[in-house]
């Protein structure tokens, strides 16, 4: 483990030196410049390419302008010098649950991921602030030839994978979010699936931002080989806290030929959390890409799970729910583009509002003129509990090919006094009865979710239900 | 478990009325719907509500039940001597009043096997929601009303045909096995084989019980399965008649349209 005095010798002496706050190891102060950018690459003793590239981004990132659309006066409200761009837990990552850290793992015991691990996982990487400070994979996996690493053991261990593949789906430049973390990246999950394999059990992997003020940029890749399949998990939690946190991943997914890859998400980020998230896939001739993606907490979301359709007759599929409490704004959608013939797209996208919350759909379908009979259906629902509370939907649909179907439904809706008072006659509080109506609502999406996942998340829509009749 | 005795029953019921509902008075948006109902149900009884559209029937029901929207203005309603108009309508649903709605509604996403189980657990308890017996009892009263065990998952009232509805409506009757059942046109939507089917159900909830029903409908045919012990004609807002099964019979012959006249020159009670 390195220590304070041994991370000076690593980078030099900073003026305000380092943190041993939170039980952190390392942490930087707060505030980016190229030189912490090049400082996080060096701690981690990166090969040189990597360095640059971090260095460029940092570079776009420092002149490029915000987004001029999704909640521009939230988005103004953050103050990129108060972030804390880099902090470690504690330095190895470790491979035997006992060996982490007590703290920590009373943490991950009350989300209860040994427990699960049993149950329903084929591997764990939890995910504690900065890096990867556990992780596991069943044994049947490594005989397969699946890696499945945190993203920063991946780049030492297989810098050439790594290196094809990083940026290739998401470039640094793609916008403002995506060059931040491409600058700052760390952890997150790197897997590979090996041609035909087929990885039955879904992966899984538990973010938690813990420090205040701390931003968690993980990386996530994952390659899926031609003919190959997986089913990835991530879930997040997080305690709340009175500061901004700024959280800004970047995921790629690659989609080889016939190969299929499923990435679900719950993240349940505590109110103050800015969730500013840059998810994308490429699928290749016949692939097919599933992007299951829930957005609970947060105090502004933006994130358009996107796919790439290249390769002829790849299919896409992104389902999402987002519900929006006090304060929150969780702009979400997804974004498709069909650039191959004979390609196929399903968007599903369900929205809650409630006591003042913002739901916005915000969704863009692309066929290009090359590419024939494709099929694209997009369905997005909105529901509405209260007065107070907003809905918009953003749908655009870009359709350069006259041999395109396309399919669009919208309906917004409000929870009626006649349908609380059925559900009360059966004996159900007001409370209770709106949770089966909001939970019936994202049935569609929480059916696709593992089961504990489900269960989570209804239990969670419940709690978010309780104190809310005035 | 104690068995109660034909006798112990009778004394329950003469002394306290299962269901009592006394000069009820009561509105909605300052509009007078109910203008002092009086009805008292025995334990066993099954009792019926006539009359045309608007008379009040609906919202007699609703009343009973605690539907937020309506005013009531004067009158008491007691379920075995307690007041329920203190109560909320998940607290009368615990107590053991059932409403079998005219228009049920939908609630999509939520499935039918699911909602049963969490309405049982609710009203009877975790333990009756649990298990064999209850299990039991649900494959035996979906085969009474003729529904394949698919209907199960699929989502409450969500485009459910009419009489898909009903059958849905009188199914929770079964399982929650109420001390009064209100049955607001059940019997309306249904063809002849589904009104028979929904009168077995009804029959079988109640009779021999120490339950009681209310049914509440404006034809008579559903009542020649039931064969009821009272029939109330409500005329707005106020019980103009009650009598027995051959009152049914009189007005399906005769529509109200006597009766009206008759209250208006004096009155029949």
């Amino acid at each position: 483990m390195k220590t304070s005095q041994e991370a000076r010798d690593v980078v030099g002496d900073y003026k305000s030196g380092w943190h041993d706050t939170e039980n952190s190891t390392i942490r930087f102060d707060s505030g980016l410049s190229e030189k912490v950018v090049r400082d996080i690459s060096k701690i981690k003793n990166e090969p040189e390419w990597m360095t640059e590239v971090r260095v460029k981004a940092y570079r776009h990132f420092a002149e490029r302008k915000m987004p001029t659309w999704g909640n521009m006066s939230m988005l103004e409200q953050i103050d990129f010098e108060k972030v804390c761009y880099y902090l470690r837990s504690s330095s190895a990552t470790e491979n035997d649950w006992d060996e982490v850290p007590e703290e920590i793992r009373n943490t991950f015991e009350r989300l209860g991921i040994p427990e699960a691990e049993q149950k329903w996982l084929s591997g764990v990487t939890a995910q504690y602030e900065s890096e990867a400070v556990y992780h596991s994979i069943r044994e049947d996996l490594v005989a397969q030839g699946v890696i499945f690493l945190d993203m920063d053991s991946g780049l030492r261990e297989y810098p050439e994978i790594v290196k094809k593949w990083f940026c290739s789906v998401v470039p640094y430049s793609d916008n403002k979010f995506s060059a931040l973390n491409t600058a700052v990246w760390s952890g997150g999950s790197f897997i590979y699936v090996p041609k035909g394999v087929h990885v039955e059990m879904p992966v899984q992997a538990y973010f938690r931002i813990n420090a205040k003020n701390m931003g968690q940029f993980e990386r996530t890749l994952i390659i899926a080989d031609e003919g190959s399949s997986i089913h990835y998990v991530e879930g997040c939690t997080a305690p709340t806290y009175s500061t901004d946190s700024l959280h800004s991943a970047v995921v790629e997914l690659v989609a080889l030929p016939g190969s299929h890859i499923r990435y679900s998400t719950v993240q349940n980020w505590s109110a103050n959390v800015y969730n500013l998230v840059t998810k994308r896939g490429i699928a290749h001739e016949n692939a097919k890409i599933e992007w299951v993606d829930g957005n609970i907490g947060s105090k502004l979301t933006m994130k358009y799970p996107s796919v790439i359709l290249k390769g002829e007759g790849s299919h896409a599929e992104v389902i999402s729910v987002a519900y929006s409490g006090s304060g929150q704004h969780q702009d979400a959608g997804a974004k498709i583009h069909h650039l191959a013939s004979n390609t196929t797209s399903k968007i599903l996208s369900k929205s809650i509002s409630k006591d003042g919350g913002r739901g916005s759909y915000r969704g863009m379908v692309t066929v290009s003129p090359k590419a024939n009979n494709c099929k694209l259906n997009v369905v997005c629902d909105a529901l509405i509990l209260d007065d107070e509370s907003r809905s918009d939907t953003y749908p655009t649909m870009e359709v350069a090919n006259p041999t395109a179907r396309c399919e669009h439904e919208a309906s917004v809706s409000k929870v009626s006094d006649d349908q609380l008072f059925y559900l009360m006659s059966r004996g159900h509080t007001e409370e209770e009865a709106l949770a089966l109506i909001v939970n019936g609502f994202f049935e569609p999406f929480t059916r696709e979710l593992p089961m504990e996942y489900a269960v989570e998340l209804n239990k969670l829509m419940a709690l978010e239900m309780e104190g809310s009749i005035g | 478990m104690f068995k109660r005795d034909s006798v112990c029953t009778y004394t329950m019921e003469s002394s306290v009325p299962l269901l009592e509902i006394k000069n009820l008075h009561a509105g909605i948006d300052g509009n007078q719907i109910l203008n002092g109902i009086n009805i008292e149900i025995g334990a066993g009884e099954i009792h019926a509500i006539m009359g045309r559209n608007g008379s009040g029937k609906t919202t007699t029901a609703n009343i009973v039940m605690g539907h937020p929207d309506f005013d009531v203005e004067e009158g008491e309603i007691k379920l075995k001597g307690d007041n329920l108009l203190d109560l909320e309508t998940w607290e009368r649903a615990k107590r053991g009043v059932f409403l079998s709605f005219q228009y049920p509604q939908a609630v999509p996403g939520l499935q039918v096997g699911n909602f049963l189980k969490k309405s049982v657990a609710s009203i009877k308890g975790e333990e009756a929601a649990k298990g064999k017996n209850f299990r039991e009892l649900l494959k035996k009263s979906m085969k009474e009303l003729n529904m394949p065990s698919s209907f199960l998952s699929r989502y409450v009232n969500d485009g459910f045909s009419g009489g898909e509805k009903k059958r849905f409506e009188i199914l929770q009757m079964m399982l929650l096995q109420p001390q009064l059942a209100i049955l607001d046109e059940t019997d309306s939507g249904l063809d002849i084989d589904g009104i028979r089917t929904v009168a077995t159900g009804i029959n079988s909830s109640i009779r021999g019980t120490n339950s009681g029903a209310l049914i509440i409908t404006h034809y008579s045919r559903i009542l020649d399965y039931i064969k009821p012990d009272k029939i109330h004609v409500l005329i707005d807002g106020k019980i103009v008649a009650t009598g027995d099964s051959t009152l049914a019979t009189d007005l399906e012959e005769n529509g109200y349209d006597w009766l009206e006249e008759r209250v208006k020159e004096g009155g029949i009670n």
